[in-house]
């Protein structure tokens, strides 16, 4: 249970409002939405990418069409770090080129995975641009990456982890700041704790 | 994931399915299922192996297998060095060992070696640092190739546990036998075989395998049909008194077909003989996957480069 090296920072609720904030973000920064497509990065980007994807159509009447990219194979430690994380697929079954393109996960750290993700996308077409949409923005970059969709900022220690728990992949929608040595509650490592960030 | 249940293989080398478990078989499998993608893309190309230096030395000849690695070393970014018999000092009289470490003194990653002699590939891993994959040694192993059929049968028939796999022809000089073999059986699949006596091993039931002298009765029931080709350059002594007569009595026909079950699949690892272990119309027929295996090969054999690279301090296999 929550102890005082776990705090909840969002509940189901403030992720809710907050996803439907970034959607209409999303819509006032891009008025032609004949070329918008939404791009999750494996593993909890994708659930995102799609619940973003059904606000825009709540909204719009507009069908956005959704990509999945597991940016594993772009890794700038994939041969040199311990265990792989087991290899998905990418699924980008529409053109790209001379598309505007959202690319969506669930926590910016270090930005080395967007980093991975822009070589992943950029190995599938040239789109026209590229922007960036996050539920959490946790600081600590170590490359020149900015978001250009913040769902929450939200100022961390380094030592800190950010575990974004989702339904589709937790059954339960929460995010929690977890002070260093402890690992959250069911003791499975969630989202970012392994991840590049 | 944790350190403890991290994915990843327990072996530096890949030198035969024997030494694997099944977790670790279904591991390169799930594995190829993501790299299949990646040969649909119009950049056939990932940057995972960049840096790394792949040699493949090839003792005996090969089209399909160097190939099929060769490309996927590419697709993977590895940098990759071809040396064949006849291109190497082995025609100099050096032996595998001095030039494997001649290689090596050039630090190279990996080296996939296929050579003539059972073992070859156990002995570089004696005395290598690089991960050695065994792409086929002598009558041994040809571990890669029975990892894309077992993968090529989970993509037609959904699973390989409790197949029905036929396998017919030399079973006698087969390493794709072997590797098939261990596999099905850690996979639970059940395997007849089906050859010439001469041509039969002797223990190969020890294995676990159904032998069978008529190819009917091998067919019977089947739910995947493999031949294996007739391997005219290491039939030393006459095993059957002619080609003709082998494809009378064991050649996969399309009447003889009708003695699997209906929707049974026709595999052959290549290159076949026509007419000899294989009917023209069924290796050209809708339930041949022939060109699946080829293709499903580069995804298998880039899902093992990925796997062997990552995080190498996996104990030695053996």
């Amino acid at each position: 249970m929550p102890s005082t090296n776990d705090a909840l920072v969002m509940d189901e609720g403030k992720i809710d409002r907050t996803l439907t904030r970034m959607a209409h973000e999303i819509l006032e920064k891009n008025r032609d939405l004949e070329s918008l497509v939404l791009v999750g990065i494996r593993t909890r980007g994708v659930p995102l990418a799609e619940r973003l994807a059904s606000r825009i159509r709540e909204i719009e009447k507009v069908e956005i069409p959704v990509g999945v990219l597991d940016i594993t194979l772009y890794r700038d430690d994939a041969t040199t770090v311990g265990p792989h994380a087991l290899l998905k697929a990418t699924h980008i079954h529409f053109p790209i080129d001379g598309k505007k393109i959202i690319l969506v996960d669930d926590v910016l750290f270090t930005g080395r995975t967007i980093r991975a993700a822009l070589d992943g996308i950029i190995d599938f077409g040239r789109p026209s641009c590229i922007q960036l949409a996050v539920l959490v923005d946790r600081g600590h970059r170590e490359l020149p990456i900015r978001a250009d969709y913040v769902g929450k900022n939200l100022p961390t220690a380094r030592e800190e982890s950010v575990e974004v728990h989702l339904k589709e992949e937790d059954g339960r929608d929460e995010v929690h700041i977890v002070r260093a040595g402890i690992t959250s509650r069911k003791g499975e490592p969630s989202s970012k704790e392994k991840s590049q960030g | 994931m944790t350190p403890e249940t991290g994915f990843r293989l327990r072996h530096k080398h890949l030198l035969g399915i024997e030494p694997l478990e099944s977790e670790e078989i279904r591991l390169i499998l799930d594995t190829a299922e993501s790299f299949l993608e990646i040969s649909t893309r119009p950049i056939k190309k990932v940057p995972t192996l960049r840096g790394r230096t792949i040699v493949n030395l090839f003792m005996e000849p090969s089209t399909r297998t160097r190939s099929s690695f060769e490309i996927a070393q590419k697709r993977l970014s590895a940098d990759s060095l071809n040396l064949s018999s006849s291109s190497s000092s082995a025609t100099k009289g050096e032996s595998l060992i001095d030039t494997a470490k001649n290689l090596e003194a050039m630090a190279p990653d990996m080296i996939v070696l296929r050579h003539p002699a059972a073992g070859a590939a156990h002995l570089l891993a004696r005395v290598c640092r690089s991960s050695i994959i065994n792409a086929g040694d002598g009558a041994h192993e040809h571990p890669t190739q029975a990892l894309l059929d077992a993968f090529t049968m989970r993509q037609k028939k959904g699973r390989i546990q409790g197949l029905e796999v036929a396998i017919v022809g030399d079973l006698l000089h087969s390493r794709v036998l072997r590797s098939n073999v261990f596999l099905l059986r850690k996979l639970g699949a059940k395997v007849r075989a089906s050859g010439p006596p001469t041509l039969v091993p002797p223990g190969l039931d020890r294995l676990g395998v159904d032998v069978k002298t008529r190819i009917e009765e091998a067919l019977e029931g089947a739910d995947v049909v493999m031949m294996l080709r007739v391997q005219k350059e290491r039939m030393v002594h006459g095993a059957f008194p002619s080609l003709r007569e082998y494809f009378n009595l064991y050649g996969l026909t399309k009447a003889r077909m009708k003695q699997a079950k209906h929707d049974a699949i026709v595999m052959h690892p290549g290159p076949m003989n026509r007419g000899v272990e294989i009917a023209a119309e069924v290796a050209d027929g809708s339930t041949s996957v022939i060109l699946d295996q080829v293709t499903n090969g580069v995804a298998v054999r880039m899902a093992v480069l990925y796997l062997l690279s990552g995080g190498a301090v996996g104990e030695l296999a053996a």
